[in-house]
């Protein structure tokens, strides 16, 4: 027996004995997906914040076996056909709201998730649908406005 | 003369709001961290710590670890092929593995490298370490009372300076005294501690790792592994956030042996808990201050004694301690001063680098007294402030004169100038403590307060500072195309952007690519103390107006891109150049006199905090940040 599931699109199937260990390793040390990131492995940062079955949540929280037969959304699978980057992962660009750039792959998936349940934030808004995902470089206040970007687009 | 920021047509150049040419492959997650090298046969490799805060070690036996299934080394003190002890400066103390004792929780005793990570971890909980615990010395003030055991063989001072200026015993009609006492903190960047080392045919050993400084890295891993700084290699790999968390070796020196024991190419990447004992920290110190001045609010004289706990090694806390003496008095001009300072060992986690290194300690002690001296003469705070603050050619208390312009007005009455956030509304998440507070808003009042503050730009006292680079033109199918090489560490702050606009504007060449940074060219420095914006685009000037003086053209009138393409021809040209900053000296042993710092950035701050005054929950609504940065290279970073 093997678990089955769906990342970014892609059938991916990894051994049962891996279904015991959280799916952020299995993304990144079984399948080699390297998007979701490993800042603390304890849900206090938010850096691995992938969507599963359109619901965001700690990839290092969640059991990979509770992710057999699901869809696992990461920002890798963000993009368009052609490269067109996600109208948040653009206003981070465009903001300013990358540097070091450890958090943004959760940053990326929490704004996004937010925008999807509220598309016109107020700050208090974007702060509380970011409040899951640190940054250590930025202090905040161009990824608050890479949000208010996306949000007018 | 100012030189013109940007050229004609070429776009990217000085002054430019410029996106990261990084920027797209962090927002896709496809931008390779050091925590996310992989390499065919690799093994993984963990680190066994001590749990004790201080301890003699009487015995480590691996027997046990290495039976473990898929274990392919166990490495102690012992196994160190060189130099047993490691550090960035003179003062070379820190053990690659600890041998007759440990002096802090968490310091590496031996490390492991095996086929997957549960094995390595096994091997290690298998690892049999005789310690005999002793008690700690955990106060900075306990390790220089008489009767204290030296933690060291020199004792537990780890350095004291003395700064002396005019009359340090001035009196004055009014005087405010006070005790301050800050914490210490962690940078607590994103990305783990991580390195990949792979064994090289020549018995040297390569090194991808994420780090401040390849080259101070590399000293100090060739000589703990005993082999010539040639034969180890070293490239910078993609770095989660640094702030001077990343100036020490962690990983480097025991991935390097690992892969050299088992011949394979070894990862190793910290957890969280590990990397909070895995770097250094923020020096807590204690701090008294004296502040006598008139009763117009001038300034007479200034004496602070600093503590700072500089924990179990000494890291950079010389250079600490001497920064936060020599900036103790703050952005003031203080005619008499006494400024003691003393950072000493004790059995916590080592303390050195970590962003403002010293400066942001001593600016709570001397903006805290300004706050106090203001109020006692019910002079607004900001004018308190600017009627002190230093001035271009003012004398500091080590008589260094201050180079380059200080606007304090600018700076304190711009944030004064910026609106206040809203008040707190009716929606709870305005309040402090958020939507998890348990008062009802009807508690909280508004406080707001200003802050001037310096910090020294680069190395100082004396340290022969300076960085390499090295510029290539060529023209491939007719357009000109330049490479840039430096060691220079892109740590999140931009660096590659500032490399690759002093490019376009020095040579008027669009396409301008940075190759990755590694140990082939010689050394940029640290990515610390603000000053790789400075000495990469000192470094870069140099080599690019050595290229056009190749070319026999002038920056004021650079060719276009097919002149340009014409003059290079088919050959490329390349330039390396070094650049250093103007010496400073060391301060004097007895009075601390001396042209210390080379230069020196101001900022100031003003806070709008929400305290909940019956809960005690404090909210910052607002900071507003002023900070002299001169031109800006890059508005957008």
């Amino acid at each position: 027996m093997s678990i089955r599931l769906r990342v970014d699109g892609v059938d991916r199937e990894v051994p049962e004995e891996a279904g015991d260990e959280s799916l952020l390793r299995v993304l990144r040390d079984h399948l080699g997906l390297i998007a979701p990131k490993n800042a603390c492995e304890e849900g206090e940062c938010g850096s691995c914040t992938v969507a599963i079955d359109g619901e965001i949540a700690c990839a290092c929280l969640v059991p990979a076996g509770q992710a057999a037969g699901r869809d696992v959304e990461t920002v890798a699978g963000l993009a368009g056909p052609d490269g067109e980057l996600h109208p948040v992962q653009e206003a981070l660009l465009e903001a300013g709201g990358v540097q070091c750039g450890y958090c943004t792959p959760g940053m990326v998936m929490a704004a996004r998730d937010l925008l999807r349940r509220n598309p016109d934030p107020t700050d208090d808004d974007i702060r509380e649908g970011l409040t899951g995902n640190l940054c250590r470089c930025t202090g905040y206040a161009k990824i608050m406005a890479a949000v208010r970007l996306a949000a007018g687009r | 003369m100012t030189a013109p920021l940007t050229v004609p047509g070429v776009r990217g150049g000085v002054g430019e709001r410029l996106r990261r040419s990084d920027g797209r492959p962090k927002v896709t997650g496809e931008f390779a961290y050091a925590s996310d090298l992989r390499a065919d046969n690799m093994l993984v490799g963990v680190t066994l710590r001590s749990p004790h805060a201080s301890a003699l070690v009487r015995g480590i036996d691996t027997a046990a670890a290495r039976s473990v299934p898929k274990v392919r080394a166990v490495l102690t003190h012992e196994d160190v092929p060189g130099a047993k002890l490691v550090g960035m400066g003179p003062d070379k103390d820190q053990p690659v593995l600890a041998f007759d004792r440990v002096r802090y929780h968490g310091e590496p005793v031996a490390v492991v490298a095996a086929e997957d990570l549960t094995s390595a971890r096994r091997a290690a909980e298998a690892i049999a370490v005789d310690y005999e615990p002793l008690e700690p010395l955990t106060d900075a003030a306990a390790a220089l009372a008489s009767g204290a055991p030296a933690l060291h063989p020199q004792g537990n001072e780890l350095r004291a300076v003395t700064i002396l200026h005019g009359d340090p015993d001035t009196d004055g009609p009014v005087v405010v005294r006070g005790t301050y006492d800050v914490g210490m903190q962690d940078q607590a960047f994103l990305g783990p501690e991580a390195g990949l080392a792979r064994p090289l045919p020549d018995g040297g050993v390569e090194l991808e790792v994420a780090t401040q400084a390849l080259h101070t890295d590399r000293e100090q891993v060739a000589a703990a592994l005993g082999l010539p700084e040639e034969m180890v290699r070293m490239t910078l790999a993609g770095v989660g956030g640094a702030f001077g968390g990343r100036e020490d070796l962690s990983v480097h020196v025991h991935a390097c042996m690992l892969a050299l024991a088992t011949g394979r190419p070894v990862r190793m990447v910290y957890g969280r808990r590990e990397s909070f004992v895995g770097h250094v920290h923020r020096h807590p110190a204690t701090l008294e201050y004296e502040h006598v001045a008139n009763e117009r609010g001038d300034l007479l004289c200034v004496r602070a004694r600093l503590l700072l706990d500089g924990g179990a090694y000494a890291s950079s806390s010389p250079a600490v301690i001497s920064n936060a003496s020599t900036q103790a008095c703050g952005p003031y001009a203080v005619p008499n001063a006494r400024i003691e300072g003393t950072v000493v060992y004790t059995n916590n986690p080592p303390c050195g680098a970590m962003r403002g290194f010293g400066a942001p300690q001593v600016a709570i002690a001397h903006e805290a007294q300004m706050d106090r001296l203001a109020e006692r003469l019910g002079i607004d705070p900001i004018e308190l402030r600017v009627r002190n603050a230093l001035e271009t050619g003012a004398e500091m208390p080590t008589g260094q004169l201050v180079p380059g312009p200080v606007d304090a007005e600018a700076l304190l009455e711009g944030v004064r100038g910026l609106p206040e956030p809203a008040e707190p509304g009716p929606d709870p998440r305005s309040w402090p403590g958020g939507a998890f507070g348990a008062g009802e808003g009807e508690g909280v009042r508004r406080g707001v307060g200003y802050a001037f503050a310096f910090k020294n730009i680069a190395f100082s006292e004396g340290f022969d500072d300076y960085t390499v680079a090295r510029v290539r033109l060529s023209a491939p199918d007719g357009v000109p195309l330049v490479e840039v090489n430096t060691a220079a560490a892109e740590v999140g702050q931009g660096v590659v952007g500032v490399a690759e606009q002093i490019a376009r504007s020095e040579l008027g060449v669009e396409d301008v690519r940075v190759l990755p940074a590694d140990t082939a060219v010689g050394s940029a420095g640290a990515a610390s103390a603000s000053r790789l914006t400075w000495m990469v685009a000192g470094a870069l000037s140099a080599a690019c107006g050595a290229l056009r003086e190749r070319l026999g053209i002038e920056r004021d009138a650079l060719p276009g891109p097919s002149d340009l393409a014409g003059l290079v021809g088919d050959e490329a040209l390349e330039e390396e150049a070094t650049y250093r900053h103007r010496e400073t000296e060391r301060m004097d042993p007895h009075s601390g006199r001396g042209d210390v710092h080379t230069g020196f950035a101001f900022v100031a701050h003003r806070a709008v905090v929400d305290v909940d005054v019956e809960l005690g929950i404090a909210r910052v609504a607002q900071l507003a940040c002023a900070g002299d940065v001169g031109r800006a290279i890059n508005p957008l970073a």
